[in-house]
């Protein structure tokens, strides 16, 4: 299954934030979108998910063009993962991986004992069954953010969009989670992962896109798309690229 | 693990019990009263009432014509205005994501409260009063919901709750203006006992006219018990897992407006019971609203009753009833707030 972009041109209405950006995904691959504040990365992502109306330009899931796909149909196509969030209420750790099964049940219908079984099975294999019982508002925020990938991986859709997923979290918590997006995509899930570092890019990554305001600044695989002179034009700082042995590391001249 | 079939059953239990608890209630609220009835007299009445015993020599008594004519009317009144008003509650708190929004927030309380101070003002009779709170009721929370789809917007819940504001600001100059205008020694005590809420009044065929209405909006609800949880995340996450939230909560608007309508227009201005009831829900069972929604209307029902109770026993002339929610509702909820047991966050 293929995720298709092709000159998209988005924003608000009468706010137009970008516009020629493309990018393809199929499964297996991590896309990294990188870019400065404001550059219209959260745009680019309300606009893939059918949020904004496209001002232009076309998106495909699986060759069919995304307007003609209702909500349930969509979701379960393509999982969101918010930026780790507290909710008003304090829902159990099981109930918000539950709500990943909405879209798989009727409108009037209440989780079945599979849907249960998905929810548990998802926080199985992120290794936070123990978490089940506790309440999400309490957990930390690297807990939470692996929390939001379950309820993402119980909606069973092949792509699944995480929003900066390692923002305010810990170093050690960073690196969990670039973990399962990595295992993620081992398991043949296609992922989209915004991310304000480059070397998060360099650890999980296949693709990145680097955006600089509204507009495509390179496409393509990683190692040859994130150049130090991409990135230093990207964020307006001199960038050095270094290797360490196999990987790459961004090295900002300071 | 705890979760899924295992915590369903045990909550089964629990809310069973919460009903035979409110249902023991509501016998003991017809038992008591100036004059008191027997379980056996309730026993006896009621056989006569379903003509399995006949009413023997000068027809039914004094007792019959309590019972039923006024302490099973007023009793059930109750439970239907708590329950009506807790689930509207649950509901209100759920879709705007907020503990602290009663069903008053969108104008439907203060709108009644209009339609029933004009109807008293203009000496209508009383089923013409109920109609015009209830449709004053119902038009306000209408015209709150026309002017926030005008108002386009990316936060539409926010929006909603300031044109509720104003609609219900703009409803209560118009009632300060009609208890000026009322005469002070017959009309402004009516209005005035209205907005504070009573059941001393009720008549069986109140609740006849009441209950299909909390019942319509009391189905849609039920049926998108496990939305309304989607729902309390926010459009943009019910959106991505696969939900319309503009058109699901337009339904729900509507479905918990019409219960509070309902009630409102018989029992008058009930506040408190609304807001505090779903948070104490909330304490026991959790946020699910699956859980919540059954808990917070049994305990409503109860809560109502209790208070009703309490406003014709209490001294020789009713309390209103808005005045006893307040003055209970308010410690009971301090003290859950104290005693460190959160339903929010």
């Amino acid at each position: 299954m293929k995720l298709e972009v092709s000159d998209l041109a988005f924003g608000y209405p009468g706010f137009p934030v970008g516009q020629d950006v493309s990018l393809h995904l199929e499964a297996g691959e991590v896309l990294c979108l990188l870019g400065p504040n404001g550059c219209g990365k959260t745009t680019l992502f309300k606009t893939v998910m059918g949020l904004l109306p496209l001002r232009g330009g076309r998106i495909a899931i699986g060759g069919r063009a995304m307007e003609s796909l209702a909500r349930p149909e969509l979701a379960r196509l393509m999982a969101y993962v918010p930026q780790a969030h507290a909710p008003v209420f304090p829902y159990s750790v099981h109930d918000m991986v539950l709500m990943g099964r909405t879209a798989h049940r009727g409108l009037f219908a209440a989780p079945s004992k599979g849907d249960h079984e998905a929810a548990l099975a998802a926080l199985a294999q992120l290794e936070i069954a123990d978490l089940a019982d506790r309440d999400y508002t309490r957990l930390s925020g690297g807990q939470r953010q692996l929390v939001l990938i379950a309820r993402a991986l119980a909606q069973e859709s092949p792509f699944i969009l995480l929003d900066e997923p390692t923002a305010s979290l810990d170093f050690g918590n960073q690196l969990m989670v670039l973990e399962q997006v990595r295992r993620l995509a081992a398991d043949g899930k296609g992922i989209v992962m915004s991310t304000h570092d480059p070397d998060h890019a360099f650890a999980c990554g296949t693709r990145a896109l680097a955006m600089k305001e509204g507009r495509t600044l390179a496409n393509g695989p990683v190692a040859e798309t994130l150049t130090g002179e991409v990135l230093s034009s990207l964020y307006d700082v001199p960038v050095e690229i270094l290797l360490a042995g196999e990987r790459r590391i961004c090295l900002p001249a300071l | 693990m705890v979760s899924g079939p295992a915590v369903t059953g045990r909550l089964a239990f629990q809310l069973w019990l919460l009903a035979a608890a409110v249902l023991a209630l509501a016998v003991a609220a017809v038992m008591t009263g100036p004059y008191q009835a027997s379980l056996g007299d309730l026993l006896q009445a009621a056989a006569r009432y379903f003509g399995l015993q006949s009413a023997g020599e000068g027809g039914p008594g004094t007792i019959d014509t309590i019972l039923f004519g006024v302490r099973i009317p007023r009793v059930a009144a109750a439970l239907l205005t708590g329950a009506a008003l807790a689930g509207a509650g649950a509901v209100y708190q759920g879709l705007f994501r907020n503990p602290l929004v009663s069903p008053d927030i969108l104008g439907v309380s203060a709108g009644a409260g209009l339609g029933a101070a004009f109807g008293i003002f203009f000496s209508l009779p009383v089923f013409a009063i109920q109609g015009l709170a209830f449709v004053a009721g119902l038009g306000t929370v209408g015209l709150v919901y026309l002017v926030a789809t005008m108002v386009r917007s990316y936060e539409p819940t926010l929006v909603l709750v300031l044109s509720g504001v104003v609609m219900g600001a703009l409803a209560g100059a118009c009632l300060s203006l009609l208890k000026i205008l009322a005469d002070p020694y017959d009309q402004l005590p009516a209005i005035t006992f209205w907005l504070l809420g009573s059941l001393a009044a009720i008549r069986p065929q109140d609740i006849w006219g009441a209950l299909p209405a909390v019942l319509i909006g009391l189905l849609p609800i039920l049926l998108l018990r496990w939305r309304m949880n989607v729902m309390s995340l926010g459009d943009e996450e019910a959106s991505a897992l696969g939900i319309n939230p503009r058109k699901l909560r337009l339904i729900l608007v509507m479905a918990a407006t019409l219960m509070t309508a309902a009630v409102v227009s018989i029992a008058g201005v009930v506040g408190w019971v609304g807001l505090v009831i779903p948070h104490i829900a909330r304490l026991l069972v959790g946020p699910d609203f699956t859980r919540l929604l059954p808990t917070a209307m049994l305990i409503g029902a109860g809560y109502m009753l209790l208070i009703d109770m309490i406003a014709r026993n209490l001294t020789t002339t009713e309390t209103p009833l808005g005045v006893l929610t307040a003055f209970i509702g308010a410690p009971v909820f301090i003290w859950l707030l104290a005693s460190g047991r959160r339903g929010w966050s």
